[in-house]
């Protein structure tokens, strides 16, 4: 028994990549998905600031 | 308002992963033939079932969108595949990183699984450059639709043309997760529904971002402004 889980391979690097990736890919989304949110965030003001404008004429 | 209950939901996704994940490393045990590397099954096959779904959910929207005319489902549907494509990406790449630590190799190019789900990741990688390559908004949405049923279509047959297949290498899963151990089985399970809940997470976080966009175009167009808002490629 012991020398059968010794010859286990020793994958640790390859199942740590793997979660890695899957880490990069969600974290990578919600980067992507943040800077489309500041870009909204920056139209939201610009309408308001022409309300704004529009409302002191 | 697709951003109702989106923070109790977000919470409740990065606990089930986190959940689903210690049980995977600290409650699974270890794999007496692949050692530790089986951990990947844990991420690599919740992630390929949540992307098959969505591309069959996205399917099931185009349905709707084509027999209402209605043009939210388009957009739910278009979100729906376009995260099953992030999802699927994951897929391939998990995989090949374990075929590589239990087989030896990152492809087997006679393994029916794999084959298979590299035809149906390229078949939705045209559903982008078909759709944009029309400019008429109503056609573009129409086209769309079709496509998606057609491939959504595809994928339940896909699969069970897989499972009648004879196997060489890859492990059937769905079906045979009763051979599986109890403690295995559990984590395995837990791990799918929080992958679930990850991209109902994520589509509720992009649709609302998308409704939001839409609306405030519309407000400026109420206003008379004719200053088109940030680029985006995404259907209205």
């Amino acid at each position: 028994m012991i020398i059968a889980s010794n010859t286990l391979p020793g994958d640790s690097g390859y199942v740590a990549a793997a979660y890695l990736v899957f880490l990069a890919i969600v974290l990578g989304y919600v980067a992507i998905m943040a800077i489309r949110a500041a870009r909204l965030e920056r139209d939201v003001v610009e309408i308001a600031e022409l309300v704004e404008g529009r409302a002191h004429e | 308002m697709y951003g109702k209950g989106l923070r109790p939901l977000s919470l409740i996704t990065c606990v089930a992963l986190t959940g689903a994940f210690a049980l995977a490393f600290f409650y699974a045990p270890m794999d007496a033939d692949q050692g530790i590397s089986q951990k990947i099954f844990y991420v690599h096959v919740p992630m390929a079932i949540v992307a098959l779904g969505g591309f069959v959910a996205g399917g099931l929207y185009s349905i709707a969108h084509l027999r209402t005319g209605d043009r939210g489902y388009d957009l739910k549907s278009y979100v729906a595949i376009h995260l099953s494509q992030i999802l699927a990406v994951g897929t391939l790449i998990t995989g090949s990183i374990w075929a590589r630590a239990s087989w030896g190799h990152w492809w087997v190019w006679d393994e029916p699984t794999l084959v298979s789900f590299l035809i149906v990741f390229l078949l939705y990688c045209c559903y982008q450059p078909l759709r944009f390559s029309i400019e008429d908004p109503e056609r573009q949405a129409r086209y769309a639709s079709v496509f998606a049923i057609t491939a959504g279509a595809f994928v339940p047959l896909n699969f069970l043309a897989v499972r009648l297949a004879q196997s060489y290498t890859h492990p059937r899963v769905l079906g045979t997760t009763d051979g599986l151990p109890a403690k295995m089985a559990l984590a395995f399970y837990i791990a799918v529904v929080a992958m679930a809940l990850l991209y109902v997470t994520l589509w509720k976080y992009e649709m609302a971002s998308k409704h939001a966009r839409n609306r405030l175009r519309s407000i400026r167009r109420g206003l008379g402004e004719d200053i088109g808002l940030t680029r985006s490629a995404s259907p209205q």
